[in-house]
């Protein structure tokens, strides 16, 4: 089970790029995720790995071995597709054979083969019809079984997950990750669902427009995201973007809404990039759950905001804040039940607020201080 | 379906024109062949008065009715065949495989059948007589394939993108050359698209008359249409075999089309409804 590495790569259909400058490595038995709106070229770039579509520049490995120009078959990988895919002519048995019957395995070790991945996957009792008599879930799991069974070197799923209802999707979502974490299969998933990404990766890569936005562990990603399109991105509800100005000081600091926060360079983040000179726009990334609403506007001074609306959502409700002139969310608890207009007291977890160049949405080298410093600049 | 009762029988009286204004001829084959001799130039009595067989006992017993009658099914079989083997290989490589100029090829194909046999037979013919193939099935299928073969390859073409493209990428992905995603999934998959587009080239050739009048001389090679036109009659004009023959001709078509009629509507609406 090798490791897959992209080297460069381009994909064009005719002019229009939908692949650019794609460098990437999957570790060996990783599983990874490629996450992206529809349209970004996710779908693309799996296409490309199962060799059913060629590059137009650049190296695709498998460890060692370049499989660049390869037929899929040499390739030697399976692919769940979004649509399932199964054979309508064929038994859901003859499904599953159907990838050993073209390697030509003896009718015997494929009669075995068969049950066992039937039984692994609950397909026991369904082998002998047609997929047309199956439900969506049961589609899916012959679909994962196909894929399965003659235990390739790379695993591709085109968001396998999207056609089915909300409850078994989430059941579906941890017998995937069960099976990888038995069968250690190097797979590259592909969805639009940030949350099934960061539910079941190792690893997720957030594409937009066909180029990589980020590579990171889910945790990675949703704690230090590294532009505004993936701030936006990852992340439900989504992150609150508010229009700050940063002053680069020193003392360094930040006016965001109405408060002003004192900031210093973020030491994980190598600050080759200069300090500018003059003071410059900023979008200030504050996550809902990092919006503390906290009693009476006047137990914190100068930290008021208003209510405009709240949407109860089981356990926690979120509320949107008129704060300064933004509006954010907040997360409060479900019995947060303050009517609309009314003033309450707002803290933010500063220490998670992410700063982003307004005009090109990079993050910025700047985080804020520690909240024990924080004071001595008051 | 339901309610509307007015419209229902406005749509039924319309049926019922259309009905009458197709199967009226066809209807009158079918007296005037089971009519005597005597009765054939008269109005009345509009049913034959001893309605009989003669017609087609004759049809069989003056002419090699039987052998035209093989002819033309061998013909028409072998035309179908041919158009559905080398369509189908035509049609899959531009609905499924990456192929340079794929429009301006199907263009071409479909410009083919834009031009009116006559324009054609000419050159045909001499290309027939210097290959020696003047009155044999050869000259017949050659000629019947070529123009059957156009919609053959679009009806195809369009049947093979119909299918869901996962299908073939699944099959890929499996392990199957392209070769054999198409015999193993798509081909098995396109019975009703394979059968529309073999029966309606079987229709075609059992009922072209411009290619098989020319280059058939003799029974060799003769067909039903071109035989019912030659008729041998010195005197007279034989119509009561000829509408005997009509008969003849029309039955087995009749009986393609019902034993395969849902088959043929697949295969011609492919796409317009998701299966």
């Amino acid at each position: 089970m090798p490791e897959v590495r992209f080297d460069r790569v381009e994909k064009r259909y005719g002019h229009r790029p939908v692949i650019r400058d794609f460098s990437l490595t999957i570790r060996e038995g990783e599983f990874f995720t490629l996450v992206g709106p529809s349209g970004c070229g996710k779908s693309t770039v799996l296409n490309l790995v199962a060799g059913l579509e060629p590059v137009t520049s650049g190296e695709i490995y498998f460890g060692d071995r370049p499989v660049t120009y390869l037929s899929p078959k040499e390739r030697d990988i399976a692919m769940v597709f979004q649509s399932y895919a199964l054979y309508p002519h064929k038994t859901v048995f003859e499904n599953l054979a159907f990838p050993l019957r073209l390697r030509r395995v003896p009718q015997g070790a494929l009669q075995g083969e068969v049950q066992q991945v039937a039984s692994l996957l609950g397909l026991a009792g369904l082998l002998a019809k047609k997929p047309a008599e199956l439900s969506g879930g049961e589609r899916q799991r012959v679909a994962l079984g196909r894929a399965l069974i003659r235990e390739p070197q790379v695993f591709l799923m085109d968001e396998p997950l999207s056609n089915l209802d909300a409850q078994l999707r989430v059941q579906t979502r941890a017998e995937i990750k069960r099976l990888h974490a038995r069968l250690k299969t190097t797979t590259l998933y592909v969805t639009h669902d940030q949350e099934e990404a960061l539910s079941l990766s190792d690893r997720i890569a957030v594409l937009n427009k066909g180029a990589i936005q980020q590579i990171g562990t889910p945790m990675d990603i949703y704690r230090c995201p590294s532009n505004t399109f993936v701030a936006k991105f990852i992340g439900s509800p989504q992150i609150n973007l508010v229009p700050g100005r940063l002053h680069p000081g020193p003392p360094a600091h930040l006016d965001v809404g109405p408060v002003q926060v004192a900031l210093v360079r973020d030491p994980a983040l190598q600050a080759d990039s200069p300090t500018p000179a003059n003071s410059l726009d900023v979008l200030v990334g504050i996550r809902a759950e990092d919006v503390l609403i906290q009693g009476t506007p006047e137990s914190l001074p100068g930290h008021s905001a208003s209510v405009v609306d709240r949407e109860p959502a089981g356990a926690r409700s979120w509320v949107t804040l008129r704060w300064g002139s933004a509006e954010i969310r907040a997360e409060a608890s479900s019995d947060f039940l303050m009517p609309q207009n009314h003033s309450v007291g707002v803290a933010i977890n500063t220490e998670r607020l992410h700063v982003f160049d307004a005009a090109s949405g990079a993050r910025l080298p700047w985080i804020a201080l520690p909240p024990k410093r924080q004071h001595g600049y008051k | 379906m339901t309610a509307r009762p007015g419209r229902d029988i406005v749509s039924r009286l319309l049926l019922v024109l259309v009905l009458v204004w197709t199967l009226s001829p066809l209807l009158w084959q079918g007296i005037t062949s089971l009519k005597p001799d005597s009765e054939l130039m008269q109005l009345s009595p509009l049913l034959p008065s001893h309605p009989t067989l003669a017609h087609y006992r004759a049809l069989f017993e003056h002419q090699p009715f039987h052998r035209i009658m093989l002819n033309s099914f061998g013909i028409a079989a072998l035309t179908a065949m041919t158009a559905l083997v080398v369509g189908a290989l035509a049609a899959f490589p531009l609905a499924r495989l990456p192929v340079r100029g794929k429009l301006l090829m199907l263009g071409f194909v479909l410009g083919a059948t834009m031009f009116p046999a006559i324009l054609t037979v000419g050159p045909l013919f001499m290309f027939m007589r210097v290959l020696g193939l003047r009155d044999t099935w050869w000259a017949v299928l050659v000629s019947h394939t070529t123009f059957a073969l156009p919609l053959t390859i679009w009806m195809l073409a369009n049947f093979f993108r119909e299918l869901p493209e996962d299908l073939y990428r699944a099959a890929r992905v499996d392990g199957c050359s392209p070769w054999q995603a198409f015999t193993r999934i798509l081909l098995p998959l396109s019975r009703p698209g394979l059968t529309a587009a073999g029966v309606l080239a079987f229709i075609f050739s059992w009922t072209e008359f411009l290619y098989a009048f020319t280059f058939t001389a003799t029974e060799a090679s003769r067909t039903v249409p071109v035989a019912i036109v030659l008729f041998p009659g010195l005197h007279e004009i034989r119509w009561g075999e000829i509408a005997a023959a009509s008969v003849v001709v029309t039955v087995p078509v009749i009986v393609l089309v019902l034993v395969f009629h849902r088959h043929i509507v697949q295969g011609l609406t492919a796409g317009a409804l998701k299966g």
